[in-house]
């Protein structure tokens, strides 16, 4: 049961993403993000990170997709041109071999480490949230501030850019 | 069960197509948009190495990329309006006034 749910967000995230790249209108781009961001939440559902699912709804459908539509609903784009030259073949066909190739090195892979110091059922008994709460505010205090200023500066930032300039007047310049 | 190599190369299959988008786009909002899927790669990679190897340390990570890529949208919209509003188109081949 949960190899179909893998299966369909991994297949649908994936073909969303090709969507993303391949479609020609801004807003049908957007949209194919948004299958995208959905279906990538859905695969942290499978490991068992319902706040990172919960985060991910809210924040990036929620509120960044929106932000993405809102501005281009403002600037009322049409549709823009590609530029693909088909001398570009010659160092695409090799990419993609081999990026298939490392593909294929990836999934032999069995990437076994050290284990840490939280099990799934310890995880499970009291909630994903409360663990990645607990986490967050021992060990990792310092980062989650440093985020807190980031965000802030990031506001003023997208206010001070986005303000629309003062037009000058000559008149009141001179006097 | 599925395999943590399974996870890993969905995601590594996403960064390469935000990465080809990138390139190959010229719509600087849909360059934006590719980025954030690059991100939400890396995102996925993460989790899934926070699950299998018993860590939180990974989702905590997570959490502030998505933190970045929010202020990373605000910020480059915010650019994007400013260089529309100067009557430049939103080609990124276009805007070189910075260019020395």
């Amino acid at each position: 049961m949960v190899l179909v749910f893998f299966a369909y967000f991994a297949l649908v995230s994936i073909a969303a993403g090709v969507l993303v790249v391949a479609l020609r209108h801004p807003v049908h781009c957007a949209l194919a993000l948004l299958a995208l961001l959905l279906h990538v939440s859905g695969l942290f559902i499978l490991l068992n990170a319902e706040f990172l699912w919960a985060v991910q709804v809210i924040v990036y459908v929620g509120a960044i997709l929106v932000l993405y539509l809102f501005v281009l609903m403002l600037m009322n784009l049409k549709t823009d041109e590609r530029y693909f030259h088909s001398s570009a073949l010659y160092f695409v066909g090799p990419a993609v071999l081999g990026a298939m190739y490392v593909l294929y090195l990836i999934l032999q892979s069995p990437f076994d480490g050290a284990k840490g110091t939280a099990p799934p059922n310890v995880v499970l008994q009291d909630g994903d949230t409360y663990a990645v709460g607990i986490k967050m505010f021992s060990d990792h205090i310092l980062q989650f501030e440093i985020v807190g200023i980031f965000l802030l500066g990031a506001i003023i930032g997208a206010i001070v850019l986005a303000k629309a300039p003062k037009v000058l007047d000559p008149e009141k310049e001179r006097s | 069960m599925i395999p943590l190599s399974a996870y890993t190369a969905v995601s590594a299959v996403l960064f390469t197509t935000g990465l080809l988008g990138v390139l190959v786009r010229r719509n600087f909002i849909i360059v934006l948009m590719s980025v954030e899927m690059m991100l939400n790669a890396a995102n996925i990679n993460l989790v899934a190495f926070s699950h299998y190897l018993e860590s939180m340390s990974g989702q905590l990570v997570a959490l502030f990329v998505i933190a970045i890529a929010a202020g990373e949208a605000a910020v480059g919209l915010a650019i994007i309006i400013v260089v529309f509003r100067g009557k430049i188109s939103t080609n990124v081949d276009e805007m070189n006034l910075l260019k020395w």
